[in-house]
């Protein structure tokens, strides 16, 4: 097991971390400010990986299809919004599963008819495939890279647009009192439409950038999801910081846990019962993760607010 | 009798009419699909308790409905390859009697339901919900990852285990095993409700500081719902697994745990017998839309998104003119 082998897993975690932040992040704010659950959002994910492969074969510019995917689950986002998700602002959250739940079925049988159940393909453009050497001797694919740095960007600006614009402070004080920001002037009902938008247009952004490593394919946001909800849970519903935090932390450990579990174990065991108990155990090792971390704080890491 | 006593037993009748009815006619298909509505049915039941009466809203139960078909799969696996379960400490083997299966998937799935709800009841809330959700997941992808137990592929059975005095392998006594067991968790469910226990857990739904004023600890109650649902649901995974004699870690998917909660919500939430007429419909709905179209569950979807903006009753809800079950 060499320093290289062991770096280059870290940067895999990381670009796995990076994109569940973009995922949790319109989750988890989605979640603080309106108070709504959100199982649809693997959808929007899905739409955004459809719509880059779309534009992707149509022009063959990857950066058009990456525009395109920011801009399909934002007007999607938008407009399941207006229609559906609005009317559950106050209902409680067991209307909202269902409701949700409804629309996940909605968007994957959608899509699945549409465009069949056979995956699209979505490539890597020439200029960002292959390796490229970093300092230390790794050779590391520059797509993957590119992908830590965009999901970095993307996460300062969020970060810069919670804390120093109008409408991260708009989106803080409908957190914390929403009667009291609508009585102040603030349209509650638009910040509403635009925080859900721009949720769902980071995880269009991600499916986009997922789906050039992966398949473009109906149902390839659930896994997403579920992993998200983990984060959030582990970071603290409603705290961006968390969500950041939460990423990481599962993204690294199931990248790592999956690579080396199998190789502890086989120090002393069968190499091959060592390679399938410990992939049985890298599979559930977020799970326990997230276990531990509620046993010690029941509202996550960053929690407490709410 | 009221609207809904009447509806009940409209139901209940009806669910064992038309098998019987199928069995004179000899169509057997329709017997089967009769059986798949009372074992959902009773999955629903298992959930309503721990949803309607507790107000835990758990998008898990899969794991408990999938640990149930994996005791069956397991226990007669080892049976029709004649291979211990265990040799160390003591022998144990393999069975193809149902209600050895049967004890065995309702002790098993009250432990696992013991286990995450102890961790998952800490919270509230949607923390629960995800909670819930991330540990039935949890259980799917170690059931993948499980390749001496078929991992993605599962497990299939050759021949539908016995029970004592019946024969399985006509349809019509396979369903009547399950009618059977249907009728007693409603009857639990039942009394479940009216005993202290279940108006107790009633009351800490609706106001949980007040529960805990008389002295009663709201957790030891959720918990205790949470084991008693989670059993109910992994018997109903035994029977599933039984009557396709085949189990597969889609049980454990949270699709699963969506559906079953599906049957509760169209039925009506909190309603005795809401999961019998939604697992009846939702089976009739699969049936007639999947003959016109192979994407039938986008009108699910649709139906589902009605009933929840504008038909909050679910079904009995509607027939009843009572919007809400309880209060």
């Amino acid at each position: 097991m060499s320093l290289i082998l062991i770096l280059e897993q870290i940067l895999n975690g990381l670009q796995f971390g990076v994109m569940l932040f973009l995922m949790a992040a319109g989750l988890t704010l989605v979640f603080g400010v309106m108070g709504l659950i959100n199982l649809a959002h693997g959808a929007l994910y899905m739409v955004g990986a459809f719509a880059a492969a779309i534009v992707a074969a149509w022009t063959g510019s990857f950066v058009l299809a990456l525009v395109a995917s920011l801009a399909a689950a934002a007007a999607a986002g938008a407009l399941v919004e207006l229609l559906v998700i609005r009317k559950l602002y106050d209902r409680d959250h067991l209307d909202q599963v269902l409701a949700t739940f409804a629309l996940i079925l909605i968007f994957s049988e959608g899509t699945r008819w549409v465009f069949g159940s056979f995956p699209l393909f979505l490539d890597v453009p020439s200029y960002l495939s292959g390796p490229i050497s970093l300092p230390g001797g790794i050779e590391y694919p520059l797509y993957r890279l590119t992908i830590i740095a965009i999901g970095l960007v993307v996460a300062a600006g969020l970060f810069w647009l919670i804390a120093r614009t109008r409408i991260g402070i708009q989106i803080r004080a409908g957190e914390s009192d929403r009667e009291m920001i609508a009585a102040l002037g603030v349209d509650i009902s638009k910040l509403y439409t635009l925080v859900f938008a721009l949720g769902a247009a980071l995880a269009g952004l991600a499916g986009a950038l997922v789906g050039a490593i992966q398949s473009v394919q109906v149902g390839m946001g659930e896994p997403v999801l579920i992993l998200a909800f983990v984060v959030i849970v582990i970071g603290g519903i409603g705290s961006i910081k968390g969500a950041m935090v939460g990423a990481l932390l599962v993204g690294l450990t199931d990248t790592l846990g999956g690579v080396f579990l199998p190789q502890l174990f086989g120090l002393f065991m069968e190499p091959a019962s060592a390679t399938s108990v410990g992939a049985s155990l890298a599979s559930m090792l977020i799970y326990i993760l997230m276990a531990a971390i509620l046993l010690v704080r029941p509202s996550g890491l960053y929690g407490g607010q709410h | 009798m009221n609207r809904e006593k009447l509806l009940n037993t409209a139901v209940i009748l009806l669910l064992l009419a038309i098998p019987l009815w199928a069995h004179m006619a000899e169509e057997p298909f329709l017997i089967t699909l009769a059986t798949k509505v009372a074992i959902l049915a009773l999955a629903g039941v298992g959930l309503n308790i721990a949803l309607g009466i507790g107000g835990l809203v758990s998008l898990g139960h899969a794991a408990f409905f999938g640990i149930g078909g994996y005791a069956m799969g397991i226990l007669a696996a080892h049976a029709q390859n004649y291979e211990p379960l265990a040799e160390w400490p003591m022998l144990i083997e393999g069975t193809n009697q149902m209600p050895v299966i049967w004890l065995v998937a309702v002790v098993a799935s009250a432990l696992a339901a013991l286990v995450i709800g102890a961790l998952s009841l800490r919270t509230s809330g949607v923390y629960f919900i995800m909670i819930t959700l991330a540990f039935g997941q949890m259980l799917y992808y170690f059931a993948i990852s499980w390749t001496a137990y078929g991992g993605e592929d599962g497990l299939s059975i050759w021949v539908r285990n016995e029970f004592p005095g019946l024969n399985t392998l006509v349809p019509l006594e396979f369903f009547l095993i399950c009618y059977v067991i249907l009728c007693a968790a409603l009857w639990f469910a039942a009394r479940l409700a009216r005993a202290p226990f279940g108006l107790a857990l009633s009351a800490a739904r609706q106001c949980e500081a007040r529960v805990e004023t008389v002295g009663i600890t709201p957790y030891q109650l959720r918990l205790t719902a949470f084991v008693i649902s989670g059993a109910i649901t992994g018997l109903a995974g035994a029977l599933f697994a039984d009557l396709n004699r085949f189990v597969s870690p889609t049980m454990l998917s949270w699709h699963t745990s969506g559906e079953i909660m599906i049957f509760v919500i169209i039925g009506g939430v909190g309603r005795l017998f809401g999961p019998v007429i939604g697992a009846a419909l939702f089976i009739l709905l699969e049936h007639l839309l999947g003959g016109i179209s192979d994407y039938w569950q986008i009108y699910l979807g649709g139906l589902l998104l009605i009933i929840v903006l504008y038909a909050r009753g679910g079904v009995i809800g509607a027939i009843s003119g009572r919007e809400v079950a309880h209060d």
